[in-house]
């Protein structure tokens, strides 16, 4: 076929589109068959082929000094110091958990923690990024009970900590909740193993589990909006077997230092297709791949079953011909058999061989360099309206006691308490406030862990919204002390092909890189994951920020809750007293729809506000830190107090002080908004009396002084703000501790 | 002291226990797969906490087919000191070298947690010198804690000093609200009537460090290899002295 006679050929598949399908008969000059189909519509998935996000993403900033793998490999790593790296990703698994909740998120931990033993790093902290329904509803219910105990058990069962993650609840995500789970390992830079083909000869090991039927097609059921007769779409479900992979990180982190292995790589989304052709892809080399050699749970599997099935716990490993009976051995030991399924080969295409018979044979970059990307036209959607402000209440303790017992802010520890937090004894900070904390052995550092975002705030102003997410995961990272060194993110939004779906995601992209160029951190792993929609409604526009930042000395790590009677708590940052978007406001009106804008944002404040926190955490001057999210500073305060255990009381002056300071701002003067209002950049902090002229000189030092107020101090055993607030910590914690 | 940490497939508490142990506290660990069965050349041996082959059909009832339990159960007849810690435990329960069972927790789920337990009983391996009624805060983390035994069982464990640990609240006071998992009489943790074969849900080693948010495991690991001072052990029961920010406050 030449080009002048391209006529539309129809594609065979709905995964293609017809102008695909066309292009694709014109690069190969002849018809895919049957098992080449199965394999191009897999790589031309918006799951692996990224072909709506790919121009997008190369906006975002992916390099800085610490950086040692970006974007490109199974997970991205950057320099710890001391001859370590850390390293990082965040994936989603929703359409799976929209379908068997429990199996679901169980595979999701599964794929990553292979995404970060794959790079040759040992698996150190697990967190989960989660989106609901409204709790208490029942198929809510369903779904969040079976996510939460999908992730404990292979979590559990794995022996890695789960160490932070948070869960927001909305009634976008009712049909299509969202599942990320994020994974940090950390390697010594020699061991660093990438997925990069060999030489020539070279022979390609499937390890792990044997192949069967399940996850068929995964990688594109993940790129289609879900319908309604999605529990057809149950076979499209991959079950996990945690056990295996234990075995399976073991062996394969074990057989590292013997040199031996070439390329190592998971298999995924779209299985053996997917990790054989981008292995053979990163090192421009081809493969011949016999699925006749793999070894199979069911009998009677065809070629493209093989190619397609996402069986999990299975792993791919280049080495050269010389180690095979060694590593072959090795995998024994551990009670893994090991599949001598095909080599690397040095003409360029990927060949697949059914028991020595060809059964496909497609030029690597036609599945990679030249899946399609598309550039659409956005359509802004018009910013939501301010509705007008109620009254200010007459019962502050009620609304107080109301915010922290609604469903997105109270107390997590129900679905924590069902993880293992403490196993690998590393755990310094547990989850439950702010970030975790998990130790590094031999030295004095350690990782502080977070993920962010709120969905409300990126579906009122994306650019903005996903800035906050950036903002906001580097503010928890700061009340530890630590520095933000990188990135892992997981991008969740709607069908792309919609306009104003893909406005959304273009300028969540921008305001993620607005931030992390700001914030001097790089973006160095991630994932998209489009088309979460069902019956044709979007989930609200969720770019999830993973972050990981480092502490130099974790013997200096301040406190989540307030220490000690008699300390002084103060606010550094903005007014804040912003009611838009809030927690507050939603609760006031009885609205779960979107109200104004989301709260200003100001990157060179925030910069210096997080800087400030950072170096007197350094220095050695806070008991506690804690940074003011949804519920405002009053949630903030409170959940000092719960933390604690300790009452707080305001200075007489506070009042004013914040209220002047709105005023100043051209905010509303308003009590409600001063103690609700949900303002960027903010922080409570408590110190000590004698640490206090530490404190003011590096709030002099950092031209902070003019954005602080003095709050009140510790003690006794009840919050009380003025005339105003004034509820007993065992009524807080009540509230905040309203199970799910 | 010479101690194995025994490893089966699944297990996943080794690599810790072994590093409080060696690490921390000087000793000359060893890690032993589960197929080995020279153990002779061991003064103890730990079954330490994970998920022996997934916990497949329940917890510990493969392992305790595995060939090296063969040669734990001859060399625990030979007096030779055995600890088995959370899955350890269920497993020397399985096995039949420590009475009862542990049966899924009876809240349903995984209890992954701080509690408080309280020592008592006969001196054991690993609370000998540790004063009865001291209290100690350490982890749980498991779904099959909750343990069980017949009626003239427990008499016997109680009569004879056997129960080493009980679930209690930081005052030390034994109640419901305190168990974690629906243990009968709160049992965390009991001895064989030869006194040499020792099991406990909580994870000692995961508490034993000064800059984790407990090390009240320590004075049981010091207790087992011999090195407990009377002085480190009295500070114990004494949450005040357990160091600022950490004792007192409670189910953080």
């Amino acid at each position: 076929m030449t080009s002048i006679e391209r006529v539309m050929v129809a594609s065979p598949t709905p995964d293609l589109t017809d102008a695909e399908y066309t292009s694709i008969v014109e690069s190969l000059g002849r018809v895919p068959n049957h098992v080449e189909v199965g394999i191009l519509s897999a790589m031309w998935s918006e799951h692996c082929g990224y072909k709506n996000s790919r121009p997008l993403l190369r906006r975002l900033p992916t390099t800085g000094p610490r950086v040692v793998q970006g974007p490109g490999e199974n997970a991205g790593a950057v320099d710890l110091g001391d001859g370590l790296l850390a390293v990082l990703k965040m994936e989603s698994h929703n359409h799976p958990s929209a379908v068997e909740p429990f199996q679901g998120a169980a595979t999701g931990v599964g794929g990553i923690l292979r995404d970060i033993f794959t790079m040759g790093a040992r698996p150190v902290a697990l967190l989960d990024s989660l989106r609901f329904g409204p709790p208490g509803e029942g198929r809510n219910r369903y779904l969040f009970n079976g996510v939460v105990a999908g992730i404990g058990h292979y979590g559990n069962c794995i022996g890695v900590p789960t160490v932070g993650g948070e869960i927001y609840f909305d009634p976008s995500f009712a049909e299509n909740p969202l599942v990320n789970a994020m994974c940090v390992g950390i390697v010594e830079r020699e061991r660093l193993t990438l997925a990069k083909a060999g030489d020539p000869g070279d022979v390609v090991l499937i390890v792990g589990a044997p192949t069967g039927r399940d996850g068929i097609h995964g990688a594109t059921f993940a790129s289609a909006e879900l319908a309604d007769d999605r529990e057809a779409s149950r076979p499209n479900v991959q079950v996990g077997n945690p056990f295996l992979e234990k075995l399976l990180l073991e062996a394969c982190l074990a057989l590292l230092p013997k040199g031996v292995v070439r390329a190592m790589q998971d298999l995924g989304a779209a299985g053996l297709t997917s990790s054989s052709v981008e292995v053979a892809a990163r090192g421009k080399r081809g493969m011949r791949l016999d699925v006749g050699k793999v070894s199979r749970r069911e009998s009677g599997m065809t070629p493209y079953e093989m190619m397609l099935s996402e069986s999990q716990e299975r792993m791919l490993l280049v080495v050269p011909p010389a180690a095979v009976a060694e590593v072959e051995a090795h995998f024994a030991r551990w009670e893994l058999h090991s599949d001598l399924a095909g080599e690397i080969t040095d003409d360029g295409d990927f060949a697949v061989l059914d028991n020595g018979v060809e059964v496909a044979r497609l030029p690597i970059p036609l599945l990679t360099d030249e899946v399609p990307t598309y550039t659409r036209q956005g359509q802004a959607r018009p910013a939501p309206t301010m509705p007008e402000l109620p009254p200010e209440p007459t019962d502050y303790n009620a609304v107080l006691l109301a915010l922290l017992a609604s469903p997105n802010i109270r107390s997590r520890r129900p679905v924590f308490q069902t993880y293992d937090h403490t196993v690998r004894a590393d755990t310094v900070v547990e989850p439950g406030l702010g970030a975790g904390v998990v130790r590094i052995r031999g030295t004095n550092k350690a990782l502080a862990l977070t993920t962010d975002c709120n969905p409300r705030y990126v579906y009122a102003d994306p650019r903005r919204g996903a800035a906050i997410a950036v903002a906001e995961a580097a503010r928890n990272l700061a009340c530890r002390g630590a520095e933000p060194i990188a990135v892992t993110d997981c991008l969740n939004f709607g069908n792309p092909e919609k306009p104003e779906v893909y406005w959304e995601l273009s300028e969540a992209i921008d305001g993620l890189g607005e931030a992390c160029r700001a914030l001097n951190v790089p973006i160095v792993s991630g994932n998209v994951s489009l088309y979460n929609e069902s019956n044709g409604v979007a989930v609200k526009p969720s770019p999830i920020v993973g972050m990981v930042g480092l502490i130099e000395d974790r013997s200096k790590i301040p406190s989540s809750g307030f220490v000690a009677e008699g300390d002084v708590v103060f606010l550094v940052g903005p007014a804040g007293a912003e009611l838009q978007c809030s927690e507050y406001l939603a609760h006031r009106l009885g609205r779960t729809d979107v109200l104004g804008p989301p709260p200003s944002l100001d990157l060179n404040i925030e910069r210096a506000v997080q800087e400030f926190v950072r170096e007197a955490a350094r220095r050695g001057l806070l008991r506690s830190a804690h940074d003011c999210s949804e519920g405002g500073l009053a949630v903030a305060v409170a959940e000092c107090c719960i933390a604690g255990g300790l009452g707080f009381s305001a200075e007489s002056s506070s009042r004013d002080h914040l209220l002047n300071r709105a005023q100043e701002r051209d905010q509303v003067r308003r009590i409600d908004a001063t103690l609700f209002g949900e303002g960027q950049s903010r922080f409570v902090l408590s110190c000590r009396s004698d640490q206090m002229p530490g404190l003011a000189s590096l709030l002099a030092e950092s031209n902070l002084g003019g954005i602080t107020t003095l709050l009140g101090r510790v003690g006794g055993d009840t919050l009380s703000w003025s005339d105003d607030l004034s509820v007993s910590v065992k009524e807080l914690a009540r509230a905040w501790n309203t199970p799910f | 002291m010479r101690i194995a940490v025994v490893v089966f497939p699944g297990t996943n508490c080794d690599e810790e226990t072994r590093y409080v142990l060696g690490d921390v506290l000087g000793q000359d660990v060893e890690p032993v797969w589960h197929a080995d069965t020279e153990l002779g050349r061991f003064d103890a041996i730990i079954l330490p906490g994970g998920f022996s082959y997934g916990d497949h059909l329940r917890a510990g009832a493969i392992a305790r087919f595995s060939p090296v339990m063969k040669t734990v159960a001859e060399l625990s007849r030979r007096d030779r000191i055995v600890v088995g810690i959370c899955n350890g435990f269920q497993v020397l329960c399985e096995a039949g070298l420590l009475p009862g069972a542990l049966l899924p927790n009876a809240g349903g789920s995984f209890a992954g947690r701080w509690v408080h337990c309280r020592v008592e009983g006969e001196p054991s391996p690993l609370t000998r010198g540790i004063e009865t009624g001291t209290v100690l805060k350490l982890p749980i983390a498991h779904g099959e804690g909750r343990y069980t035994a017949p009626p003239e069982t427990l008499e016997g464990l109680e009569r004879s000093g056997r129960i080493l640990f009980r679930y209690c609240e930081p005052d030390g006071s034994v109640t419901e609200g305190a168990n974690p998992n629906g243990s009968l009489a709160n049992v965390a943790g009991i001895m064989s009537e030869g006194g040499n074969v020792v099991g406990l849900m909580p994870h000692p080693e995961r508490a034993a460090e000064a800059e984790l948010p407990s090390q009240d495991g320590l004075p049981l690991l010091k207790a087992l290899v011999g090195i407990g001072a009377a002085k480190e052990q009295i500070a114990v029961g004494v949450p005040a002295q357990c160091g600022a920010g950490s004792a007192g406050s409670t189910a953080r």
